[in-house]
Order: structure tokens, then sequence, then C-alpha cells
């Protein structure tokens, strides 16, 4: 009921607002600097996924099992659909409670580099495998039911009418949901497998912690107007849509990764990234220390050493750098 | 009894961490005109920021404090927030500044640390002022 009180009054805000006057977005007069600190933040990021070597991967690639090509697949359909979710719906219906002009344009961005992503895995896809591969892995997790909950428990929340509910579920998606299948090319990488394939995930990784930085800190700026009574209850709503994500997450990695025996490392890499969800949203961590100690192999793999460039020729490895260029001239071209 | 500077920018995450070791604190000013000098010995808590290859990640307003000899001279340590996600560039701004300054790099935590992160700093500090 409150929920409807307040959406219905915010709304009725912006209409007026709406009805007077139209506002071109005015960079110089920063009403709230963490916009224009994480809009920096997010074009210094950008990246696209053909400047990642990724053809560098198919000898590698051709060293796993079926069964392993077959989860790796699966686990890049079930990322598409959670960017898809987020570039096309999740970051858009932020956009209508954002608090300041700025904040829009973040979410425009957010947007954008989630389309970004969802199209990279295509790029992994086209690279790695045959088409009757990829038409079976996005089968799957068409058919998937697990991956369908996960999907269906987000969009309900982008379809409600309550904004602070919606960056919850926003920052649950960016910050703990993309972790299940982050896991995978990580746990390659540990092994020195699908490297360059690695290196775009760590790209995607960055991003998403931007975002759920960034939306995290727009939920914690919007409680902060609320009552103490309607904090705790969203509070609690909060706590109460991580287990039942979490519950369904466990599910869905049981689907994935029982046949490799990999299920119980997988969670800990989840508890250790659901805590890190509830802190973007400034709540404290739920799950205890020992349950999130993440195998060290995957942490370092995520944090690969500068100078530890694991596959030189390849130009690519963990110091990823955009590709300079400048104009050919016609002494270029004497040989 | 440990003292405790920081700097946290306006979503507060460094600041909320600092809240819970429930330490005798100084916030180094958001406004970088605003100085700050201390006159005991302290620990400096940071966040990292920016992940560029050219970014130190230290705060500005934390530069700017370090550049004052005397708050130079009386660092003992120093703990650093930040996110694995950014790989290598984790707490990048702890390793910079311990190296700059000749001190420890006491812990790094992310975003506003968990109760094991608050227990083990606590554990950490009174070692550290024991030695004094």
């Amino acid at each position: 009921m409150s929920d409807m009180l307040i959406s219905s009054s915010e709304s009725d805000k912006k209409m007026k607002l709406a009805s007077k006057i139209t506002r071109p977005v005015n960079w110089n007069k920063i009403e709230d600097p963490i916009d224009l600190e994480v809009w920096n933040r997010l074009t210094s990021n950008f990246w696209l996924p053909e400047k990642v070597p990724l053809s560098n991967d198919i000898p590698s690639w051709a060293t796993l099992r079926p069964e392993e090509q077959s989860l790796t697949m699966r686990v890049f359909t079930g990322l598409t659909l959670l960017d898809t979710i987020q570039g096309t719906v999740g970051a858009l219906t932020l956009i209508p409670d954002a608090l300041t002009m700025h904040e829009e344009a973040v979410y425009t961005n957010i947007s954008f580099m989630e389309s970004v992503h969802a199209k990279s895995y295509s790029s992994i896809f086209s690279t790695l495998s045959a088409t009757a591969e990829i038409d079976d892995a996005f089968r799957w997790s068409e058919e998937n039911v697990n991956l369908q909950r996960k999907a269906e428990i987000v969009l309900n929340y982008y379809r409600g009418d309550n904004p602070l509910k919606r960056k919850v579920a926003s920052t649950l998606l960016e910050s703990f949901l993309f972790y299940s299948g982050f896991y995978l090319p990580m746990y390659w990488s540990s092994r020195a497998k699908l490297t360059n394939t690695a290196d775009l995930i760590r790209l995607i990784i960055r991003d998403e912690a931007v975002h759920g930085y960034y939306v995290g800190y727009k939920f914690q700026k919007g409680m902060e107007l609320e009552t103490p009574a309607y904090r705790a209850e969203i509070k609690a709503y909060t706590y109460d849509l991580l287990l039942e994500l979490y519950e369904n997450e466990i599910k869905y990695s049981a689907d994935l990764y029982d046949p490799l025996g990999l299920t119980e490392d997988v969670k800990h890499f989840l508890h250790y990234n659901a805590n890190k969800a509830l802190m973007n949203l400034g709540f404290e961590a739920l799950f205890p220390h020992e349950s999130t100690q993440v195998n060290p192999a995957i942490m370092s793999a995520l944090s690969p050493n500068a100078d530890e460039n694991h596959d030189f020729f390849s130009g690519s490895g963990s110091s990823y750098v955009i590709g300079k260029h400048e104009a050919t001239k016609d002494e270029d071209w004497e040989f | 009894m440990p003292r405790i500077v920081y700097f946290s920018n306006v979503s507060e995450n460094t600041k909320r961490f600092v809240e819970k070791l429930d330490l005798p604190a100084v916030r180094i000013p958001l406004q970088a005109s605003e100085q700050i000098e201390v006159a005991e010995p302290y620990v400096l808590v940071t966040p990292t920021y920016g992940n560029g290859k050219d970014e130190s990640g230290v705060p500005k307003q934390v530069i700017k404090f370090l550049n004052i000899k005397k708050n130079r001279d009386l660092i003992k340590g120093v703990i650093a927030a930040g996110n694995t996600n950014f790989g290598d560039k984790y707490c990048y701004a702890g390793e910079l500044i311990a190296k700059k300054c000749n001190v420890p790099l006491l812990y790094q935590f992310e975003l506003i640390g968990t109760p094991h992160d608050v227990t083990t700093v606590k554990e950490r500090m009174d070692l550290m002022w024991k030695q004094f």
C-alpha cells in the first residue's frame, strides 16, 4: 500500500514538472558529484569486443571436452540473457526515477554498455563454435527453469511501481546474479584456457562493479528521503529478495556445474559476491566469512598481475588497452 | 589508543567502514582547498579511485594531505578500500602510499567492509599501537 502512495505522488511530481517545461541537461551545473565521476569512469572504461583477440582462443577451445564446451556455451547464453534484460529493460526503467538529469544520462550509458556486453558473448560464440551448437545453447537457456525463474523475478520488479525496489533488483542483478556465470571463464583462465575470453569477461566484470556501485549509491540517496519505518521495510525486503534469488541461484549453479563437480566452489564465489551486492546497497554482509572464502585460483584469475602477461604474443593479456590509431601518410606505403 | 585519519567521498563507503571501527577518527575534508594537519601518529584509511594506467588511484584530497610534511611524518600505516572487480588495480592507492611513505599496508577491504574486516583491522591496530 505504501508503495502505491509513494510512487503515485512521485509520478505526480514528475507529471507537473513535465507539463511545465522541458529542461536541457546542463553538465556545467552538477547537483551530485557522483554523477559526473561515474560518467567519466564509464566513458573512460569504454571498450568493444572486436578489440579483444578472441580468435587466439580457438586452439584452447579445441582442448576442452564436449561437456566442458557445452557448459561454457550454456553459461554464456545465461549471461547474455541477463545482459539483455539490463540493456533493454533494467537500466531504462531506472530513468524515470532519476533524481538528477545527469543520473538519467548515466543510465543511458549503462544501458548501452549492457547491450555491448550482451553482444560480446555472441562474438565469443561465433569465434569458437558452430551455428548448431550456438542454437543448442540458446535453446537450453530458454528451457532451463531456474534461469527463466531468475529472469522472471528480476523483471517483475522492473515492471513494478516501486523505485527503491527496482534499484535493489538492479543492484542484485549487477553485483550478484552474474557471478554464477562469471565463475567459469575465471576457472578456465586459472587453468590457462580461453584466456582471451577471460580478458573480455574481466572488462565486463569491471563495468558491472561501477554499475552496481552507482545504482546502489542512488538507492541509498533515495532511502535517505524515507521514514525509518519504511527504510526498515525496504531493508527486510532486500534480504528476502536476496535469499529468494540465492536459493534459485544454487539450483541454477547445480544444473550447470554438478557434472564437473564444481558447484561447491561456485557457492563460495556466490556468497562472496552476494555480500558485495548488499554492501553496494549500504547493507551489512549476510554470509559469514568462512563461506565467502573463494578458491584462490579464481581470485587470482580475477586479478591477473599486469607484469605476468599470460599471452605475450596476442598483444592482449590482462593489460588491455584500446588501440590507438592515426591517419596513414604517403610514406607509410613506401616499402 | 589507535587513531585514524580517513578520506571518504560523498558515497561515504569508507566513512561507514571507519565508523564501524569505533576508534578516534578525523576525516580529510572533501573540499581540496580545506587543509588539515595532524599532531599525533595515525593510520590512514583511503579508497582507491579510477583504474586507468596513468592514474595513481589516490584521491586528490589525500595527496594534498600527504603533501604536508608533518602529516607525512606521523603516518604509521595505511588501509585501503577497493573492489576486486578492478583486477590488479584493487586497493592500488594503498600500495602506492605504503611505498611512497615507507609504511606497511595494513589491510585491504572492499566497499563498506564485512564484520570480519572490522575485527581484523581492530586487532592489527591494537597490536601496532602496543609497539609504540
